[in-house]
C-alpha cells in the first residue's frame, strides 16, 4: 500500500472528489495561486482552474456564506479556513446559516458544504493561533464534526464529507500534515460517524481523536512496556459519535481514559462521560479520568505550552491511576 | 409609466391587467398585514411579528421583474415578499400560526418563510447575515453560466454591517449577477439612520465596490419596476451587481412590540409619509390613465379581503404538526430511507 502524508491524502481525495462530480468546488485564502497555506491544495489551480479553485480576500464571513449560498442551489463548496481560528469570523455563517436552514425552510433547502482547516495547537503560536474548537461546533444540532488522525482516515473521511448532504465541519490537525501513513490505492471511503479500534488492549480504554490518537498509541506502547494493555480508540467523527464502539469497549476493559487537545471545560470528553455513565455505569472499575489542553489561552513560552498540552506522559499517568497503579 | 411604456392612453390591454395586479398585490400584503396584526394581539402568533405596511412598492416592484428561475433571499420583515413571490397567502398565514401546512412546515415561522419550488430562499433573522447567501447564490450562477439573477433585499441598517460589506466586496470582486435591494425605511429599529451612518447616501457605498448604484423613490412603484429592470438586465448579461437603495418608510412600528409612533419618531412624522402610500400613490396613477377606476378598486378590495379571511380561517383549522415532527430536518434523511 503506498505511504503518503496526511497532507497529500487530503489533496487526492480533493482532487478526486472534484473530478467526479462538476458541482464540488474549492475556496478559501490562497488555495490557488499560492498553492494553499499549508499546501493542502497544491497543483489543483493548475488542474481545475480559477472557476473551481477560487482564491478569495481575507474575508471569512463572507466567503463562509458565499458558500452556503451556493450550496442552498445546488453547488457542493469546499470551504478552506486557513486555520480554524480565523473560522470565529464566519461562525454566524456556519451556525445561524449552514446548520440551521434544512430545520427552519421545513426541509426544504439543505447545506452540502464542507468547511475544513487546520485545528489545534503547533508550535509556539501563543494565544490566538493554537485552538481546538471541536467541541463547540458539535455542540451544535445540524452540523456534523469530523477530526481524522492519519492519512487514510484524513482521506476517506474528506471524501465522505463532500459527498454528504449536510453541512460537515472537517478539523485536520495542523501538526498531522507531515504524517505519514498507508493509504489504500484507488477509490475508497470511511463513513463519518465510525470511530476505529486503532490498539486492541482490554485493561484499559483511551478514547482520543486527532492529534491525541498519536499522544494515546505512544502512551499505549509505554503502558505495554509495564505490563498495560490499553485499547486506543479513534472516534474519527465527534458528531454523530459513535457510542457504540466506546461502549463495547469499556465493557470490556472497565477502565477509561479520554484525551483531548481542547479544553476541559464541557469538552468532547465530558459529553463521552455522560454517555459512559450512563449506558456502562455498572460497568466501570473506576472513574472516568481526562486528558486535556490545561484551562488557559495558549502561552507563548515554551515551557508553558509544553504544560499546556496533552502529551503521552500525562496519558499514562492517568492510566496508572485509572488502574489504582501507584 | 417607466418600464415598461406605454406610448398612448390607448394602453395595451396586458399591460394594463399587469397594473392592475401589481395594484392587487400591494393590497393583498397591506390586508394580510393588518390580518397578520390583529392575529398577533390576539395571541394567535407567536414570537416577533414585524409588519410591511408602507414598504408594499418595493417587494412588488423589485419581485416582478424577475423570472421564476432567479433566487429570492430577504431579512426578516418578508411576509410582503413571501406574497408577492407568489407565495399563497394560506401558506404564509398558516406558518405564522405555526401549523403543518405553513410554507415551512411551522418550523420557520414569521422571520423564515421558504418556498424552494419558487426559489423563494428565505426570510433570514440575523441583520446583514443572509446578504453573502445571496452573494453566493451569485456564484453558482455564474458557475453554471446560466442568465439567472440573485436578489437579496435588506434595511439600510444593515449597511454598517460587515457581511453587508464582505458580500458587496465579492459581489464586485466578482462581477456576480446580484441585485442588492436596500429598503431604506430610515429606522433599525428604533435608531434612525443619521443616528447610526456616517455617510447619509447609502447607495454611495456601492462606490467602494465598483458597483453600479441607484437611489430610488420606494413609494413610486413605476420607478422600483424601472430601477430594478435595469438592474436584472445588467445582471444577466453581462452579469454584474447593482446595489439599489429604495427610499420608503414603515408605518408601522418596528414589531408589533413597538407603537408606530413614539421614543424615536413623532406622529406628524408618520403622518407626512402617510401621504405617500404606495398604494394610494399607485391608484391615484392607474385611475389617471383609465386602467381601473373606483368601483374597480372596489372590487378588488372586496376580493382581496375574502382571500385573506380564507387565509386566516385555513390557518386556524390547520393541524399542529406531529411532535415527531421534532426531530425530522435536521439532517437529510438516511439515504435509501423516507
Amino acid at each position: 500500500m503506498p505511504v503518503v502524508t496526511y497532507r497529500d491524502a487530503l489533496n487526492q481525495a480533493l482532487r478526486e472528489e472534484m473530478r467526479r462530480d462538476p458541482s464540488v468546488f474549492l475556496m478559501g485564502e490562497e488555495v490557488g495561486v499560492y498553492q494553499g497555506a499549508y499546501k493542502v491544495s497544491r497543483g489543483l489551480l493548475e488542474e481545475f482552474g480559477p472557476n473551481r479553485i477560487v482564491d478569495t480576500p481575507i474575508t471569512e464571513l463572507g466567503f463562509a456564506g458565499v458558500g452556503v449560498g451556493a450550496a442552498m442551489v445546488g453547488l457542493r463548496p469546499i470551504i478552506e479556513f486557513m486555520t480554524w481560528n480565523f473560522a470565529l469570523l464566519a461562525i454566524d455563517q456556519v451556525i445561524n446559516s449552514a446548520a440551521k436552514m434544512r430545520y427552519m425552510s421545513g426541509g426544504q433547502v439543505g447545506v452540502p458544504i464542507v468547511f475544513r482547516g487546520p485545528g489545534g495547537a503547533a508550535l509556539q503560536l501563543a494565544a490566538q493561533h493554537s485552538q481546538a474548537f471541536e467541541s463547540m461546533y458539535a455542540h451544535v444540532p445540524g452540523l456534523k464534526v469530523v477530526a481524522p488522525a492519519t492519512p487514510a482516515d484524513a482521506k476517506g473521511l474528506l471524501k465522505s464529507a463532500v459527498r454528504d448532504d449536510d453541512p460537515v465541519i472537517f478539523i485536520e490537525g495542523e501538526m498531522l500534515y507531515n504524517v505519514k501513513g498507508e493509504v489504500p490505492e484507488g477509490e475508497y471511503t470511511v463513513p463519518i460517524g465510525q470511530a476505529e479500534v486503532k490498539r486492541a488492549g482490554d485493561q484499559v480504554t483511551i478514547v482520543c481523536h486527532s492529534k491525541t490518537v498519536g499522544v494515546a498509541l505512544a502512551a499505549a506502547e509505554t503502558l505495554a512496556g509495564e505490563g498495560i494493555s490499553a485499547e486506543v480508540i479513534d472516534l474519527r467523527t465527534i458528531r454523530p459519535l459513535d457510542e457504540a464502539t466506546v461502549l463495547a469497549s469499556v465493557r470490556r476493559t472497565h477502565r477509561v481514559v479520554i484525551a483531548e487537545e481542547g479544553w476541559p471545560f464541557a469538552g468532547i470528553g465530558a459529553q463521552v462521560v455522560d454517555t459512559i455513565q450512563r449506558e456502562a455505569f455498572d460497568d466501570l472499575d473506576a472513574p472516568v479520568l481526562r486528558v486535556t489542553g490545561a484551562d488557559v489561552p495558549m502561552p507563548y513560552n515554551k515551557r508553558l505550552e509544553k504544560a499546556a498540552k496533552v502529551d503521552a506522559g500525562k496519558v499514562v499517568e492517568a492510566v496508572r491511576k485509572s488502574l489504582y497503579v501507584e | 409609466m417607466a418600464q415598461p411604456t406605454t406610448k398612448s392612453k390607448k394602453a395595451d390591454a396586458t399591460l394594463a391587467q399587469q397594473y392592475r395586479d401589481y395594484l392587487r398585490q400591494m393590497i393583498l400584503i397591506r390586508r394580510f398585514e393588518e390580518k397578520s396584526g390583529e392575529a398577533y394581539s390576539l395571541g394567535k402568533i407567536g414570537g416577533f411579528c414585524h409588519l410591511y405596511i408602507g414598504q408594499e412598492a418595493v417587494a412588488v416592484g423589485v419581485l416582478s421583474q424577475l423570472r421564476p428561475d432567479d433566487y429570492v433571499v430577504c431579512a426578516y420583515r418578508d411576509h410582503g415578499h413571501a406574497l408577492a413571490r407568489g407565495l399563497s397567502p394560506r401558506a404564509v398565514m398558516a406558518e405564522l400560526y405555526g401549523k403543518a401546512a405553513g410554507c415551512s412546515k411551522g418550523k420557520g415561522g414569521s422571520m423564515h418563510l421558504f418556498d424552494a419550488s419558487r426559489n423563494f430562499l428565505g426570510g433570514h433573522g440575523i441583520v446583514g447575515g443572509h446578504i453573502p447567501l445571496a452573494a453566493g447564490m451569485g456564484f453558482a450562477i455564474k458557475y453554471r453560466g446560466t442568465t439567472q439573477v440573485a436578489a437579496c433585499f435588506f434595511g439600510e441598517a444593515a449597511v454598517n454591517n460587515g457581511a453587508f460589506h464582505e458580500a458587496l466586496n465579492m459581489a464586485g470582486l466578482w462581477k456576480l449577477p446580484v441585485v442588492f435591494v436596500c429598503e431604506n425605511n430610515r429606522y433599525g429599529m428604533g435608531t434612525a439612520l443619521d443616528r447610526a451612518t456616517a455617510t447619509y447616501n447609502i447607495s454611495e457605498r456601492g462606490s467602494s465596490y465598483d458597483m453600479i448604484r441607484e437611489v430610488v423613490d420606494g413609494q413610486d412603484l413605476s420607478e422600483v419596476i424601472a430601477a430594478t429592470n435595469r438592474a436584472v438586465v445588467r445582471a444577466r448579461k453581462p452579469s454584474a451587481p447593482t446595489l439599489l437603495e429604495i427610499r420608503t418608510y414603515r408605518f408601522m412600528g418596528h414589531s408589533m412590540s413597538d407603537p408606530i409612533h413614539g421614543h424615536y419618531r413623532t406622529k406628524e412624522e408618520v403622518e407626512v409619509h402617510r401621504k405617500r402610500d404606495p398604494i394610494l400613490l399607485w391608484s391615484e396613477r392607474l385611475k389617471a390613465e383609465g386602467v381601473i377606476d373606483d368601483a374597480g378598486i372596489q372590487e378588488m378590495e372586496a376580493s382581496v379581503q375574502a382571500e385573506v379571511q380564507d387565509a386566516m380561517d385555513f390557518a386556524e383549522q390547520a393541524p399542529e404538526p406531529e411532535l415527531d415532527e421534532l426531530y425530522t430536518d435536521v439532517y437529510a434523511p438516511v439515504k435509501g430511507e423516507a
